[in-house]
């Protein structure tokens, strides 16, 4: 099966700007693809190109098939949005929200009807139907974002920071509903700069900065690559001496490391990981923990203000 | 930013649009309608049983007979232009409608010709209720004025088209204003409407043909006297060019705030 999005050296520039510079990546069928990059990466930029919203300066990028520059209205007919900020219609009701959209897509009225009803009880919405979307929470608020990008039973489902804003409640019921549609078979893309979200969703993603794609992998296989088997973090005090700690592990082998204000980063590859005896006595708090896909992260885009 | 006019990129889901807009109005119509309908009946009164006792126009005229046609060009204008202005303003800027439905398979050209005719409509709504209130009042002549709401669709499509050319170019709400203040407010007055342009000096006669809700007075008082000439024809041609003119600029100026 052909890939449903393959975007092929995508550019995008405004002015002198440029907001994407020379994107490749392809998403499969069923999978749920990440963008991560930290704010200004090029992210919303990528979305909003792979849903026909914005004309691409250069490159090609085919969804199911179709080329976003010369189809883009069946491109938007064949894909739901959930944008970064809320766009619901704030002078309309939750169900006539979902009508009103059904409407664009020329839904007929008793298909969109059935399906309007289905999401909302998918979301927990179904008692809300008749409220003005002004009343809702900001949870319910996004839940019915989904159900609106999803009226049209589209064959990719992009979502651009879906949880932004979100309480944690929130965001863990929103993540159970984004999985059970995965296992539904919905094909997603979502950016995000929750790390946790990216570790709970994507099955592959690509970690932008700068407008460009710095790595590719799923985030186990980025994770042992980029940040090793365990990560040790020494909490140095404000005048901590680094150097001291490093001549202590002159001798350990397969070991990075990066220093970031008053901490520093320890990547252990090794089979056995560090010996804690090592450390001892060391800087004001030494922490062993397990390598997550917030430490590629930091690695990759680096930990310091780019903004 | 090139100004050239690529073809428009035009499909029937442009009315999708203006269905939502009809939808809303049908949820806050009690709101929405007070001022359009109550304006122009507290005008009619006023003017009838106050001003006109004491204006002596030549011929057998009565005031209230000669203004209330000149009503069917200004007010279904405020109403045209305040809806491609301040609420469509409103939905581009705070509700992001817009935004929204870019994501559809609606073009931005469709989004624009929704709006358009959308506010096109409300002028519609508003020359309709008014034709009822100015022959309930008894002042119209001639049967010949139940083709005024036909007559009033290119009026209306003028000053809904060119009303969102300047919300197209608004920086701000507040910058909406200068073509309420200085374009329109001018013509309520000077459009022919509260006294005859034919008085005036042969300069000013001149200018009037610029203005439109003038050859929009000048339409539909030849309509609900029943005294139609020739060059009512040609009221109706320059309402009708100019509606197509700002209806492609503001294709134009749509496409350019909207897509980046």
């Amino acid at each position: 099966m052909p890939p449903l999005v393959v975007a092929r050296g995508i550019v995008k520039r405004y002015g002198a700007f440029t907001a994407v510079d020379g994107i490749s990546f392809h998403v499969e069928e069923g999978e749920c693809f990440g963008i991560l990059g930290p704010n200004g990466a090029g992210k919303t930029t990528t979305v909003r190109l792979m849903a026909a919203l914005s004309p691409l300066t250069a490159g090609q990028l085919l969804v199911d098939g179709l080329d976003v520059s010369r189809h883009g209205r069946q491109v938007r007919a064949r894909l739901g949005l959930v944008p970064q900020h809320d766009n619901l219609d704030p002078e309309l009701t939750v169900w006539q929200n979902l009508r009103v959209f059904s409407r664009y897509y020329d839904i007929p009225r008793a298909v969109a009807e059935e399906r309007a009803a289905e999401l909302l009880e998918f979301f927990h919405l179904q008692d809300r139907s008749r409220q003005r979307v002004e009343t809702l929470s900001a949870g319910m608020r996004r839940r019915l974002i989904i159900a609106r990008a999803l009226i049209n039973a589209p064959r990719l489902l992009v979502l651009d920071e879906p949880t932004t804003g979100l309480d944690p409640q929130a965001r863990h019921v929103l993540w159970q509903r984004l999985r059970q549609l995965k296992a539904q078979g919905v094909t997603m893309v979502l950016t995000t700069h929750y790390m946790e979200e990216a570790e709970q969703l994507c099955d592959r993603l690509v970690i932008l900065n700068e407008g460009r794609v710095v790595v590719e992998g799923s985030p186990q296989a980025l994770v042992e690559r980029y940040a090793g088997r365990e990560v040790v973090e020494v909490h140095l005090g404000l005048d901590g001496d680094g150097e001291q700690v490093l001549a202590r592990l002159a001798g350990v082998g397969d070991l990075s490391w990066e220093r970031a204000g008053d901490v520093l980063f320890l990547y252990v590859r090794g089979e056995d990981g560090l010996d804690p005896a090592l450390l001892r006595g060391v800087g004001e708090r030494v922490v062993f923990r397990r390598p997550n896909l917030e430490d590629v992260f930091l690695r990759l885009t680096g930990r310091g203000l780019t903004e | 930013m090139t100004l050239a006019l690529p073809r428009p990129d035009l499909s029937a889901r442009a009315l999708c649009l203006w269905q939502r807009n009809w939808d809303v109005l049908r949820n806050t119509w009690v709101e929405e309608t007070v001022w359009p309908f109550v304006e122009p009946l507290v005008t009619l009164l006023a003017l009838g049983l106050g001003l006109g006792r004491i204006v002596d126009l030549p011929g057998d005229e009565s005031y209230l007979e000669f203004v209330a046609p000149g009503l069917l060009a200004i007010f279904p204008m405020w109403a045209a232009t305040s809806e491609a202005g301040w609420s469509s303003y409103f939905r581009l800027e705070s509700e992001r409608i817009f935004d929204a439905v870019m994501a559809t398979p609606l073009s931005v050209d469709d989004i624009t010709t929704g709006e358009v005719l959308w506010a096109a409509t409300r002028g519609l709504i508003s020359t309709c209720f008014i034709l009822v209130v100015i022959a309930a009042f008894g002042t119209v002549a001639s049967p010949l004025a139940l083709l005024v709401p036909l007559a009033a669709v290119p009026a209306c499509l003028f000053f809904a088209a060119i009303s969102l050319c300047n919300t197209a170019l608004a920086r701000s709400v507040r910058s909406l204003n200068y073509f309420f203040v200085l374009y329109i407010t001018p013509q309520f007055w000077l459009s022919g409407a509260w006294f005859p342009l034919d008085g005036l000096p042969e300069w000013a006669q001149r200018l009037s043909w610029w203005v439109p809700s003038a050859h929009a007075a000048e339409l539909f008082r030849g309509l609900v006297r029943g005294g139609l000439e020739w060059g009512h024809l040609g009221h109706l041609a320059w309402l009708a060019g100019a509606a197509l003119l700002f209806y492609a600029l503001a294709l134009l100026l749509m496409r350019r705030r909207l897509v980046h």
